[in-house]
């Protein structure tokens, strides 16, 4: 088992997981406020 | 005469074996209709790269010289050169997906970013197993649940295992009903499951759609620069879908064009299935950790869910999270099913639903992410 390889490893985990969640929670905010500030005219688009 | 009998005596015992893997990859897919469009390509195309000597594949033919075979040329030009096949199969992909089930409920978007969590628990795993750095990564993201997603980063990181890689992740693909019913299991109570979801989709504007994939792909592309191509191409196709001015395009890239690239995709990915570099103990290694990527994705989406529930007044059925991986729209359906067993009148389709379109996002994500990563770790 090469150590190097592993420590590379869990950095990944934790550095790919948290842009993961970064890129998930801005998006959620963006759509969230979309949502509310662009309001569906059309009974079509439900 | 020789010349009549040299195939038959340079057939190698790898070779037949990689045949009868073909046969079982095409007898899966006609047979129990599984992935049939992608797995029955790719067994044909097992066999016919297996065969010796094969035109299919570049030779050397004395007192010619190099003479190129079909196969190996389609994998060098659509995937080798700039992973063109399955980018292309992304604008397909995007066009297909209905995302308004999510952005009617934005915070399902945080399943499908959890349920990546198996891709970087196989990185570990398969790093501990003494697989080069590129190697784990590459395996890992066989979690992704995503095909071209998997094919992609593994062809980026130059992994010497990306046949098997590509046969593996769309075989799991297609054993989502059998793998995830028992992960979920494992993880949540009868009481859970029986957790009734009304479902009151919020009211989504034609802005909303049509902002949508510009806002993904620009801020995935900010945050990781080489998730551009990924995101951008699966976000283009949605754009088209959900402009409301090109639906003949739209219908195009939903049917003909998805399907053009699916076939052609499959028979090329056949050019790393040759029996050299696919008879080892690895292949069966990397069996083991894409099995492991997906049950701990599963998990990892579940477990979500329930620390959701310990903040929430109207709680979420926790199996939803399950449904945050990629593989679309199999994963949701196990959900549904799983709702209808415990209470015949628990209809969960929705929910899963959006959390599974929110996967298909996080899984390009997770691999333009780790397309962004692994340079900086391997300096």
């Amino acid at each position: 088992m090469d150590m190097v390889n592993v420590m590379n490893s869990l950095i990944l985990m934790g550095k790919g997981m948290t842009a993961i969640f970064v890129v998930t929670i801005v998006i959620f905010l963006i759509v969230t406020l979309l949502i509310k500030f662009t309001p569906n005219n059309s009974k079509s688009d439900k | 005469m020789d010349f009549l009998i040299q195939g038959i005596t340079a057939i190698t015992w790898q070779q037949v074996l990689m045949w009868g893997i073909g046969g079982l990859l095409i007898y899966l897919a006609i047979c129990k209709d599984l992935e049939p469009a992608l797995l029955l390509p790719m067994g044909f195309g097992a066999i016919l790269v297996n065969i010796p000597f094969s035109g299919v594949l570049h030779q050397t033919l004395v007192g010619i010289g190099d003479v190129n075979g079909i196969i190996e040329w389609l994998f060098e030009v659509g995937i080798e050169a700039a992973e063109v096949l399955p980018l292309l199969l992304f604008i397909g992909i995007g066009a297909m997906i209905d995302f308004g089930p999510l952005l009617s409920n934005p915070k399902l978007f945080l399943f499908g970013a959890a349920a990546q969590f198996g891709i970087f628990v196989t990185v570990v795993f398969a790093s501990m197993l003494g697989f080069d750095f590129k190697d784990a990564v590459s395996i890992g993201i066989i979690g992704a649940a995503d095909g071209p997603t998997s094919l992609l980063v593994s062809q980026v990181l130059k992994s010497n295992y990306i046949g098997t890689i590509a046969v593996v992740a769309y075989s799991y693909m297609a054993l989502v009903p059998i793998i995830q019913p028992i992960a979920i299991k494992l993880v949540t109570t009868k009481k859970e499951r029986r957790i009734k979801m009304p479902y009151n989709p919020k009211s989504v504007s034609q802005t909303t759609r049509v902002l949508f994939p510009i806002v993904v792909s620009i801020i995935a592309g900010l945050v990781a620069p080489a998730s551009v191509a990924l995101v951008g191409f699966l976000m283009f196709g949605n754009l088209i879908r959900e402009c409301g001015v090109l639906k003949s395009l739209s219908e195009t890239a939903q049917k003909e064009f998805a399907n053009i690239i699916t076939l052609v995709l499959g028979i090329t990915i056949s050019a790393t299935m040759r029996a050299e570099s696919m008879i080892s103990v690895q292949t069966l290694m990397i069996m083991g950790l894409g099995l492991l990527a997906f049950v701990f994705d599963t998990i990892s989406g579940v477990l979500v869910a329930k620390i959701f529930n310990l903040f929430l007044k109207e709680k979420i059925n926790p199996m939803i999270g399950g449904a945050g991986i990629s593989a679309f729209p199999m994963s949701a359906r196990v959900v549904q099913k799983l709702g209808l067993e415990e209470d015949k009148h628990n209809f969960l389709l929705m929910h899963a639903i959006g959390t599974n379109v929110s996967g298909q996002i996080a899984s390009v994500i997770a691999g333009g992410v780790i397309l962004s990563l692994v340079p900086t770790l391997i300096r």
